[in-house]
């Protein structure tokens, strides 16, 4: 059957019935069971296999907050290899490059199923050569911790790493040499595996601040070290100098300063790339030229966002994943700045999501067609590139959500007619702002009202699509591969696009 | 007489070494070539026929250069071989 962004989904799926479906469901809670005998503390990974146990069939999983300095994925992929463990689905809430040693598994059918909610690097390439006899099932960073409270995604043994943990099995993100800050994406592991294990390098005897709640934890495993502090940091926590990226972060800045987002009270997020941090700077500039106070800033943080802070523009910074070392001592020392968890930044059940408190998010697209829906999960050739993260669900929640992109990158037009594949649906998405003009989704009156009398470069969708092809050329649209490798999940669980195995040229 | 070489592996550039030939030889390496790649043989081939020239061999190594690059590069690359 086709979905409602016109997608065919498999029989049998849950199909994605539009981004307020979720709104006639109710909440499904499994219970926190607090264990009831304290946890214990191992020195060999291999002990703690037998002590779980790990068996055959397991679902295993993981949080990405060392990001590309993990070193605790890997020593229990290595440990899988080493006893021969087959048939294990994985759900690490994201992969890195440097989690190579999945490949491996993949292609040796240790692990057979994959649940994530970004991929990039080494452990994709067997997923597109088809070699992962499950399937690969891509979440959104709320929709990760609804599926896991839900029981949808039910986890055996979680490896959580913590870079300190106390006697009694607490565990910290802001101490020791792995410190990476907030564990929000742990939390819904955490409360919920059915065997909680935390993996660190730093034993003492009382923690600056508790991110991981002991009661929940069954064992400890001690190791050398658990992250590498330079591959935590994120590659780009900069602001572009590219005068490209620069000029669009002005013009997004100045279309959010026009239709009235930037007033006394409002809340922002942008991720941490280059042209991202530069709407920040604008943004910054902008609040600072009006006396303007917003109340907070949400996302991975980083250190200019805490800058932020510390000069008064914010009065809260709500903080599920600390980009950069500066973000994490901020996040020890600074009460307004705030450990938040995955479900009470994302999820869609949760009371009061952060990201429903959004005035405006601005975020990325590698695709954006003229349904204005996004892709960030694979390239145009249908190769895994990344994945949703949080940005379906920030575009959701948020009250103006703007994609901010070269109209053209090496060539190839980021506008499509089609998206490669789906991420965001198009009625999550409100404003593109390119280069070469802005254009507004057609049933956002309001914006395209206050921004009629502007000197902005307004245009519509359409247009931009034909700037770009009299540049470059239209390309020559390739077929997908038939071959469907996994699902693109909307954030309430349903399949919002298939995952095709690429052709090969 | 040695090859002509002009451009850069930069992303939207690319490098153009040509060398004298009896025939026109084109060989195209590009990060986008299942998308452009009859279009930038088109505008190799159009800018040697309004260059008269028969005989080339033309390596093209594309990281995504839109076409008036690909001709600037093509003729600063021919002019370099002869000068």
């Amino acid at each position: 059957m086709r979905n409602a962004a016109g997608r065919v989904v498999p029989d049998g799926m849950p199909a994605f019935a539009g981004a307020d479906a979720y709104r006639s469901h109710s909440r499904v809670l499994l219970s926190q069971e607090p264990r009831k005998h304290p946890p214990v503390f191992y020195s060999s990974l291999s002990a703690v296999f037998a002590a779980a146990p790990v068996v055959d069939g397991m679902t295993l999983s993981f949080h990405h907050h060392l990001r590309n300095g993990d070193k605790v994925t890997n020593a229990v992929c290595a440990e899988i290899l080493r006893r021969g463990l087959k048939n294990l689905t994985l759900a690490p809430s994201s992969v890195f490059p440097t989690n190579a040693i999945l490949a491996e598994l993949i292609q040796a059918g240790h692990v057979t199923n994959l649940r994530t909610n970004y991929i990039n690097g080494p452990a994709a390439l067997p997923i597109e050569a088809g070699k992962l006899r499950g399937l690969l099932l891509m979440d959104t960073h709320g929709g990760r911790a609804r599926a896991i409270e839900s029981g949808e995604l039910p986890i055996d043994v979680a490896f959580l790493a913590a870079p300190a943990v106390d006697r009694n099995g607490n565990g910290s993100g802001t101490m020791g040499p792995a410190a990476c800050g907030s564990l929000g994406y742990a939390q819904p592991d955490l409360h919920y595996a059915k065997y909680v294990v935390l993996v660190t390098d730093t034993v003492v005897d009382s923690l600056d601040r508790i991110d991981l709640d002991g009661a929940f934890v069954d064992a400890v495993l001690v190791v050398d070290s658990i992250g590498d502090p330079e591959g935590i940091v994120s590659g780009t926590t900069r602001i572009t100098r590219d005068p490209v990226g620069l000029k669009i972060a002005r013009d997004a800045a100045r279309f959010l300063w026009e239709v009235g987002a930037i007033r006394p009270g409002f809340s922002m997020q942008t991720g941490a790339g280059g042209t991202s941090l530069a709407v920040a700077a604008q943004v910054r500039s902008l609040m600072r030229e009006h006396g303007i106070r917003g109340s907070f800033a949400s996302g991975g943080i980083t250190g200019y966002y805490v800058d932020m802070l510390e000069e008064g523009l914010f009065d809260h910074l709500y903080d599920v994943q600390c980009f950069d070392l500066s973000a994490v001592r901020s996040l020890a020392k600074n009460a307004l700045h705030q450990a938040i968890s995955a479900s009470r930044y994302g999820n869609p059940f949760d009371h009061d999501p952060i990201v429903d408190q959004l005035s405006f998010v601005i975020l990325g697209a590698t695709e954006i067609d003229l349904n204005f829906h996004v892709n960030v999960t694979t390239d145009s050739f249908g190769r895994l590139i990344g994945g949703s993260g949080g940005h379906a669900d920030t575009a959701h929640g948020a009250k103006i959500t703007v994609i901010t992109t070269n109209l053209t990158k090496a060539r190839l037009p980021i506008v499509k007619q089609r998206v490669t594949t789906l991420t965001t649906p198009g009625e999550d998405v409100d404003v593109l702002v390119t280069e070469r003009g802005i254009a507004i989704r057609p049933d956002r009156i309001d914006l395209i009202a206050a921004t009629r009398n502007s000197r902005l470069p307004i245009r519509t969708i359409e247009d931009l699509l034909q700037t770009a092809h009299a540049l470059s050329g239209v390309p020559k649209e390739l077929p997908h591969g038939t071959r469907i490798i996994g699902h693109v999940l909307y954030r309430d669980g349903t399949v919002i696009d298939n995952l095709y195995q690429p052709s090969q040229d | 007489m040695k090859p002509g070489i002009a451009g850069t592996l930069e992303s939207n550039d690319a490098i153009f070494t040509v060398r004298p030939a009896s025939t026109r030889h084109v060989v195209i390496h590009s990060v986008v070539d299942a998308f452009y790649h009859d279009q930038i043989a088109q505008v190799i081939e159009t800018t040697l026929d309004e260059l008269a020239i028969t005989g080339l061999d033309v390596l093209c190594e594309d990281k995504g250069a839109l076409d008036y690059t690909l001709r600037a590069r093509l003729i600063a690359a021919i002019q370099r071989m002869e000068a």
